[in-house]
């Protein structure tokens, strides 16, 4: 029992360290910073956006204000082609971007570390043939093969995360097969072996909580990839459908010349806020690796 | 090295039956399946049925699969369920203008990105490093959609200084060096805006594997006997750390071409990418996936050259 509460404690010592390294990184706290407001704006986009995102505006004479600039329309980001309030449409593409980015690494980091503990553990054919199918799967760039997927099966939000998280396992089935590799001769999990352990105990209470912190960065520096991807596919047209707002279609909907140059209130935010959250969540990742990883000193 | 490019070019075998299986259970679950796709639409009702019976659509699933592939081996990519045209033809006519693009940007990401990882390892956490670290987030961040959309504002609208789309006016009637130039122009930003957030990936990786030659013993050998840090840098660190570098150029080829859906969308341009994005409007399922197994060979080749370049190099991998 004294033993146990040892341990905490030294574990405990160990998360703060990480902490203290996590915190003196000005790019990943910036990025942090960036990334609560934005889901804030997210969870809370009905309290924030006085008007709903789908509905038409219209002035006092009952005309429909469409593609209105933010002083002739007196909101924030003016109005899109529809009349639509762009800031609306905004916080509310917050909610659809990041939740399919989040649903799609959760199934893709749960597929990989399966895929990558069983491969790593048992070896032997099982390893053989998962990694030769990730080798089949690194082979068709991820975008064909989520495109080809999604036109099949009819774009909706719900495939887009299936599609995704069925895509993209093989990084992390990769470096979970890889630290497994590194861990399976270790002491600890010789003891548990040999206390008569389970080999799924040993793999999903011994190994996996021990070789976490890498799984947590790949799935984080993934996560800015999702949303990027979620945003391609939703600008070709095969990702989020309309009317839903998502920040790649709104950029889809302003891609034509005359939007492009007299209309920026249409596509440069939406633009931006893609571009902000992947770059605070891949800023968040590198702040995590360098925090993590103890060896490391500066 | 035979031995090792023998054994290199078996395991690829596997792999080429796996894209190919995927490939072929993905189009299962499109109307029609994938082999109905393979028969002419031009073809007299009569041999449409002869052609059914000889493809086997009644048959299981593996003789299905198996003569699927034997048409896919003989160059038959199927038709186009959106007008007709013989898919490999289709592809095959737009393969030179992506190649233009993707090798443009993927041989000016090496150009840019060596001498900038170079720079940031030799110059490790200065002001310079540091803005360039900064630098390499922004171009793995930036989605290459809204980039481009910029570029087109900036530069083709604002400052009308490249064209905003296409390859090429059709009022143009130069030839020679006129010609070459006046396509250029069209080359220049769809280019820049593919290969940007490959310098990053270029340059991050060429900093970490410069940096981990200089920690090498001969590096200090180098130095200790004198030599200008000059000629330990450029004559004995460099070619040593861009051996890893070879392994990029495997890894950056699906990534060219998946941007090239993006770049040829956002800047009109004649090539695979725009012929995919058209499919998808007309749900031209053959022509998906006869643009998905065509660039996913393209990557295994790639692989494959990349892999065997670097164990030419790099003796040591062979074992």
């Amino acid at each position: 029992m004294e033993n146990k509460t040892k341990f905490r404690k030294k574990q405990n010592i160990f998360r703060t360290d990480a902490w203290k390294r996590f915190s003196k990184n000005k790019l990943a706290l910036a990025g942090t910073v960036v990334i609560l407001v934005l889901i804030l704006a997210a969870v809370l986009a009905p309290v924030i956006s006085q008007n709903d995102p789908y509905i038409s505006l219209k002035d006092g004479a009952g005309k429909v204000m469409k593609n209105m600039s933010p002083a002739e329309s007196h909101l924030l980001l003016g109005t899109d082609s529809l009349g639509r309030d762009e800031f609306a449409r905004l916080v509310y593409a917050a909610r659809v971007s990041m939740s399919v980015g989040l649903v799609a690494v959760g199934i893709s980091s749960v597929i990989g570390i399966i895929l990558g503990a069983v491969s790593g553990y048992f070896g032997g054919v099982a390893d053989m043939i998962i990694m030769r199918c990730v080798d089949v799967v690194n082979c068709f760039p991820v975008m064909f093969l989520i495109i080809i997927i999604a036109t099949i099966l009819k774009p909706s939000i719900y495939n887009i995360m299936i599609i995704m998280g069925l895509c993209n396992w093989t990084g992390t089935a990769r470096l979970v097969r890889g630290e497994i590799l590194r861990v399976r001769e270790m002491e600890y999990v010789q003891a548990a072996v040999s206390l008569g352990s389970t080999d799924f105990r040993i793999i999903f209470s011994h190994i996996i909580p021990n070789v976490m912190a890498p799984i947590i960065v790949e799935a984080t520096m993934q996560m800015a990839r999702a949303i990027l991807t979620e945003a391609s596919l939703s600008y070709l047209g095969v990702g989020v459908q309309l009317p839903t707002a998502s920040w790649g279609n709104m950029l889809m909907e302003a891609n034509n010349l005359s939007t492009l140059t007299l209309r920026p209130w249409q596509w440069v935010p939406a633009g931006t806020c893609i571009f902000l959250s992947v770059l605070s969540i891949n800023f968040i990742g590198d702040g995590l690796r360098d925090a993590f990883d103890a060896k490391q000193k500066k | 090295m035979g031995k090792y490019v023998r054994k290199r070019l078996l395991q690829a075998v596997p792999v080429i039956f796996g894209i190919t299986i995927l490939t072929f259970f993905i189009m299962k679950l499109a109307p029609g399946g994938p082999l109905t796709g393979m028969i002419s639409p031009r073809v007299s009702s009569e041999s449409l049925q002869r052609a059914r019976e000889a493809l086997g659509l009644n048959k299981p699933i593996i003789v299905q699969y198996w003569n699927w592939l034997k048409e896919l081996v003989q160059g038959n990519f199927g038709y186009s369920t959106y007008n007709g045209q013989d898919v490999l033809a289709m592809i095959l006519e737009r393969l030179p203008a992506t190649l233009l693009l993707t090798v443009t940007a993927f041989v000016f990401s090496f150009i840019v990105g060596i001498p900038l990882g170079v720079y940031s390892a030799t110059h490790k956490y200065s002001k310079g490093d540091y803005g360039l670290t900064v630098f390499s987030f922004i171009g793995i961040s930036v989605p290459s959609f809204f980039f481009g959309m910029g570029m087109i504002y900036i530069f083709a609208l604002k400052l009308k200084w490249f064209p905003t789309s296409g390859f090429g006016s059709s009022t143009f009637h130069g030839t020679g060096m006129a010609l070459v130039l006046h396509k250029l122009r069209y080359l220049v930003m769809p280019a820049l805006v593919m290969s940007l957030s490959n310098i990053a990936t270029v340059m991050r990786f060429a900093r970490s594997s410069m940096i981990e030659t200089l920690n090498q013993d001969y590096i200090r050998t180098a130095r200790a006997k004198g030599l200008a840090e000059k000629a330990v840098i450029y004559r004995h660190a460099l070619k040593n750390s861009m051996i890893p570098v070879i392994t990029i150029f495997g890894q950056s080829i699906p990534n060219l071409f998946g941007g090239a859906y993006i770049t040829e969308k956002v800047f009109g341009w004649p090539g695979m990418g725009l012929l995919g994005v058209e499919a998808i409007g007309n749900r031209d399922y053959q022509v998906l996936m006869g643009l998905t197994l065509f660039t996913a060979v393209l990557v295994l080749l790639g692989n494959l050259l990349a892999d065997i370049m670097y164990s030419f190099v790099d003796p040591r991998i062979r074992y």
